[in-house]
């Protein structure tokens, strides 16, 4: 027989037993042996702190109740955690990287490091949980209950209230002991998260052997369970085992909110998480954790309803069911599930409201009564412990009292739903700050007030029943009978059930104002800094940097650190971080960098907004300014920069390689050219040489008998002298033309004229190859300004090639004449074969020379000149194919005194 | 008995003297100026010895020297080669080719006439 | 801010882990469609919408499982944290790892 004393020796010997698990884990992981500690299991365990008392007991009642409907506090943290990668993944990271100590720090820090949300958050989580913390009391005081009313008999009935303190007192020393034990700069609770782990266990185990017993034990099996059910629906209420649409939509969404918002699961996720493999795997566990802790709730409930006596709890039907059959060891087992999940609960709301309200509340209180003595804080540590310690045992204390107030009758139990919806207000500010810049501190503060007013006026003050803080009246006809602000059918939205009517109504406007208002706002320099880190976690983003503090000293923030961190941890993190920067001992610069980074270190112990007042109080209220942003902007924008100059560089590179290999190549081009052109000066020089000095020596060796044969050779040697007198001349031009030290001399004359005076100078080689020139004399009335001299001497060569090249019959060579826009044409088409397509790019080169020597006497150079002259004229001759026959156009501007002038002089400038 | 020399260059007056010189020395000479039809000339003229030009219309004195030598009829032909363009690499192309003797221009008469005889001579 | 220099095209394993990641993403909303849809039938609910609900649910956590096992591959190697502030290694892994 299960006496009182047993199970209260038995209750002890468990907490004996945590105490113990406790213990053990926060020493392993203080020796660093924290591999298991940090295992994705005990971790995934942890999260179940989300199944509380009232999840454990509670679900069968609500099943009975309600039928399936219970399943949807399940279903919203299913669908958040197999959604990590989107969500929980980027919560995690931001939570990891920024040291955020409690969901008021993450949602203080993103806006700005503002304690007034640190504040605002600390009091919905406080207001949200302390009825909830009561709610755990009393289902462990009413597990008692259960037990002493079975039992009269032998039992001294406990007082249930006095059980309640016993249980509350306990739990804060736990929690203290554990909670407090140590100051962490990453809030980690290894001991505690141990234990609860050890709770988690011990909760599904009890769940799973109830559901058992019930299924195989006295329901007959799968088939009985079935048929009890329908059974059980054909009894109950009508419509209370169909699915609701709005509630079932609506508590989905709820349990999701609030299963990320809720304090204490902000603690055991993003807190007391260590890596993304915990995640990866919580992501599957969890779902799977609270799919087993589902799974035999309906069973234990329809067997519930059709076994027990009417009138039974409903809620207690996991504890009442084994010992109404005799089992008195599962029934042990139940109530330590009951047990456990009820302190789990607490233990971790407790030490995450701790955190917050120390952090936000009696620090910055604290710090503000301290006069501005930078480093004159005195041991923080201490105070902080303190602080936590008389935190925790407020909010217990505030809890119990709740409790006891409200006398724990069943405006309680509905209390769960109430909380969550009351944290869930946290929702907008939290997903708006990791997923949009643009959200801002007024917005959060806004849509903050907004909706936790709204969730209180609707949902919070009406569950206090008629009695309680509104009046019957009023909830029926509304505030001085407006009926729009009826607070269950707000703006006339009836029908609603309660809960989802709050919500609804709680969240839209919320969401609303919130956006409303970030949109107006213009953020501070800081909160746009933090809102970048935050939405941009995952992208790589670097820590802060671009902050300058010249006043600054090292010493005093190692005064300052010493005193939070303890001296020996903040010595050895000076030194690393001093080694880090290439220093020896304990003070490094006091860099951007290291701020940042000391500050994110102290804000794991004292929140975000406090360690950033307490280092912006040494460095003389240095923040954030427009520059550091731009400064921090900068660093990104010179990296791309620094990129894009790579990139341009080596595509610079390629270009400068690839020139330079055509310039090799044209040099090796060059070269070639140069021995061909010496080549070719050789040959041209020495082949007149060859027949002077041959006729010489024939006359300087008595010559030709035949005084006419004698003469020949003699006029030979003459005209082989002038044609060498010839070249040279034509070399020496050429060269004066390429290397542009030539002497233009303008003049005014009309294109006729110049024709006139080529035309004569060539009259010899005309006759004597009986060539006729057929011109339009008209057309050729052009003025201009040139060097006409040397047009002439172009259209001399031309002329005279016509003349010598042309191998018509009847040699013509026809000269048009034309102005096209400012400049001068004149094409000197003749009835020859013209120059094979081939060569048409070779017949302005040095040498070219088509046909043979007989007939063209000069050296090749003609068209080599004549291409240089008008270059220097600003102007250029072609090869004009598809001609009757050789066709050669001379085109050049027809020029004006000053125009003339500068291109001259640019001509002369750059010789 | 008077020896046949075929003089193949383009240029009139370097013709016409080394056939003066060499028709004052007792050779007989005949001349061809054009590169193309040069092979065939030396068919017909059979000479005792070649003179020949390198700067050729239509064909270069080097593609003439390796047409004759790779033919049986005048591979033994003396071949006594000029050229204008005095380089290094102008005279080991030609000796490649199997060239008898090689001058530069402007040449001496006497050099020449020596030159033709130890050829035809020999 | 995305780097506007992401590779447009992907080699065969990160193109699959991207695949991944997507489905990854996507799974909520099917978890979203596969709890709505018990509400597309009327009345009370029976053994059968039980079953399909638990079924429904279980599928699910299969699937998150499979994806979590890719997912996790490449994550959380990066650091051991322990309780104290002086392992100064932690706190570089930190910064590393997690903004990494």
């Amino acid at each position: 027989m299960l006496t009182f004393n047993t199970l209260v020796g038995v209750c002890f010997l468990y907490v004996v037993l945590l105490f113990l698990v406790a213990f053990v884990a926060d020493k392993r992981a203080r020796r660093s042996k924290v591999r298991f500690l940090t295992s994705p299991m005990i971790y995934t365990l942890s999260l179940s702190v989300y199944c509380t008392a009232w999840t454990f007991y509670g679900a069968v009642g609500y099943a009975a109740r309600s039928g399936l409907e219970f399943v949807t506090i399940y279903l919203g943290p299913t669908l958040v955690m197999i959604g990590w990668w989107w969500f929980l993944r980027k919560l995690v990271r931001v939570g990891r990287s920024q040291r955020v100590t409690s969901i008021a720090d993450l949602v203080s820090s993103r806006y700005g490091k503002s304690n007034l949300l640190g504040v605002l958050v600390t009091l919905i989580a406080v207001v949200g949980t302390t009825p909830y913390i009561a709610l755990q009391l009393q289902s462990v005081t009413l597990s008692f209950a259960v037990f002493a009313r079975d039992r009269s008999a032998g039992w001294a009935v406990p007082d249930l209230e006095q059980t309640a303190f016993w249980v509350a007192g306990g739990l804060a020393l736990f929690t203290i002991l554990f909670g407090t034990r140590n100051l962490d700069v990453n809030e980690r609770h290894h001991g505690v998260v141990t234990a609860i782990a050890v709770e988690a266990v011990v909760k599904l185990v009890a769940l799973l052997a109830v559901g058992i017993f019930v299924v195989w034990g006295v329901g007959g099996g799968p088939q009985g369970i079935a048929s009890a059910m329908d059974q059980v629906i054909k009894a109950a209420p009508e419509g209370a085992w169909a699915l609701q649409g709005g509630r079932w939509v609506g508590l989905t969404f709820l349990s999701a909110a609030a299963f990320l918002t809720l304090p204490r699961m902000f603690q055991v996720l993003v807190v007391e998480n260590v890596n993304e493999r915990q995640l990866a795997m919580a992501s599957w566990a969890f779902p799977l954790y609270l799919f087993l802790m589902s799974l035999f709730v309906i069973p234990i409930a329809v067997v519930g309803l059709s076994l027990m006596p009417a009138g039974e709890n409903p809620d207690l039907f996991v504890l009442t069911l084994p010992l109404y059959f005799g089992r008195d060891g599962l029934a042990m087992l139940s109530f330590l599930g009951g047990f456990s999940s009820a302190t789990s609960m607490v233990i971790v709301a407790s030490i995450a409201l701790a955190t917050m309200v120390s952090n936000h509340i009696i620090m910055p209180i604290w710090l503000s009564t301290r006069p501005g003595g930078a480093s004159e804080y005195g041991d923080v540590r201490q105070i902080l412990l303190t602080a936590r310690r008389l935190s925790i045992g407020g909010i217990l204390a505030l809890g119990y009292l709740y409790y006891s107030i409200s006398g724990g009758g069943s405006a309680l139990a509905a209390i769960g739903l109430i909380s969550f919806a009351g944290v869930a207000q946290v929702l907008p500010a939290m997903a708006g700050g990791l997923f949009w810049r643009g959200a801002s501190r007024g917005g959060a503060v806004a849509g903050l007030i907004t909706g936790f007013a709204i969730w209180a006026y609707t949902l919070f003050l009406p569950s206090f029943g008629d009695a309680g803080a509104m009046s019957a009246s009023m909830l029926a006809h509304g505030p001085w009978g407006i009926e729009a602000l009826r607070p269950q059918a707000l703006f006339g939205v009836d029908g609603l059930d309660p809960v989802v009517h709050a919500l609804f109504w709680s969240l839209i406007l919320n969401c609303a104002v919130f956006i409303l208002i970030s949109l107006m706002s213009f953020p501070s320099p800081l909160e746009r800094l933090q809102a970048a880190q935050f939405v941009n976690v995952l992208d790589h983003s670097g820590p802060a940097r671009g902050r300058s503090f010249s006043a600054a000293t090292a010493e005093d923030l190692l005064v300052m650190a010493q005193q939070i961190m303890g001296a020996d941890q903040a010595q050895a993190w000076f030194q690393a971080q001093a080694e880090l920067q290439g220093k020896q001992g304990y003070l490094p610069d006091t860099t951007p960098d290291f701020i940042g980074r000391l500050e994110r270190e102290l804000s794991g112990l004292v929140g975000t907004a406090t360690a950033h007042a307490m280092i912006a109080q040494i460095l003389g209220g240095a923040t954030v300014s427009v520059d550091d942003l731009l400064a921090v902007a900068d660093e990104t924008q010179q990296m791309l920069e620094q990129t894009t100059q790579l990139e341009t560089k080596q595509r610079e590179l390629t270009l400068t390689a690839r020139q330079l290999s055509e310039v090799n190549e044209k040099l090796t081009q060059l070269s070639i050219q140069k021995d061909a052109f010496l080549s070719q000066i050789s040959h041209e020089l020495r082949t007149p040489m060859t027949s002077i000095r041959a006729f010489s020596e024939i006359l300087r060796d008595g010559g030709a008998d035949d005084p006419q044969a004698a003469a020949r050779h003699a006029s030979i040697i003459h005209d082989e002298s002038v044609r060498l007198t010839r070249l040279l001349d034509d070399l020496l031009d050429l060269s004066v033309l390429e290397n542009g030290q030539v002497q233009l001399n303008p003049r005014r004359e009309v294109v006729r004229e110049v024709l006139d005076r080529a035309i004569a100078a060539t009259s010899s080689v005309i006759d004597h190859e009986n060539m006729h020139i057929h011109r339009n004399r008209s057309d050729e009335g052009i003025a201009l300004y040139t060097d006409t001299d040397r047009l002439a001497q172009v259209f001399i060569n031309l002329i005279s090639n016509a003349a010598k090249y042309c191998d018509a019959k009847e040699k013509r060579l026809a000269i048009r004449v034309r102005q096209r826009g400012g400049r001068l044409q004149v094409d000197f088409v003749d009835n020859g074969g013209g120059v094979p397509l081939e060569s048409q790019s070779m017949i302005f080169e040095k040498f070219s020379r088509l046909s043979d020597h007989l007939a063209a006497g000069g050296a090749g150079l003609g068209l080599a000149i004549c291409r240089e002259i008008m270059d220097k004229l600003g102007g250029e001759i072609t090869y004009l194919p598809g001609q009757s026959g050789a066709a050669f156009r001379v085109t050049l501007p027809v020029g004006n005194p000053s125009t003339f002038a500068r291109g001259a002089e640019a001509g002369v400038n750059h010789l | 008995m008077t020896k046949q020399v075929l003089v193949i260059e383009d240029e009139p007056n370097i013709a016409e003297a080394i056939s003066f010189i060499l028709s004052r020395d007792g050779w007989n000479v005949s001349t061809h100026a054009s590169g193309t039809t040069a092979v065939q000339a030396v068919r017909d003229v059979q000479p005792d010895v070649l003179i020949l030009d390198v700067m050729l219309p239509g064909k270069s004195g080097y593609d003439i020297l390796q047409d004759l030598r790779s033919s049986d009829d005048t591979r033994a032909l003396p071949v006594l080669m000029l050229t204008a363009r005095g380089q290094k690499t102008d005279r080991e192309l030609a000796e490649r080719l199997g060239v008898s003797r090689f001058m530069t221009k402007p040449f001496s008469n006497t050099e020449m006439l020596s030159n033709l005889r130890e050829l035809v001579g020999g | 801010m995305r780097s506007p220099r992401e590779p447009l095209f992907l080699a065969r394993q990160s193109y699959r882990r991207r695949r991944i990641e997507d489905a990854a993403r996507l799974l909520p909303l099917f978890g979203v469609i596969a709890f709505l849809l018990p509400l597309m039938v009327g009345g009370e609910i029976g053994p059968i919408r039980l079953a399909y609900v638990f079924s429904a649910w279980f599928v699910l956590i299969l699937s998150s499982m499979l994806l979590a096992r890719h997912l996790g591959r490449g994550v959380g190697q990066d650091e051991h944290s322990t309780n104290s502030i002086s392992t100064v290694d932690t706190d570089a892994a930190d910064d590393a790892g997690g903004l990494r």
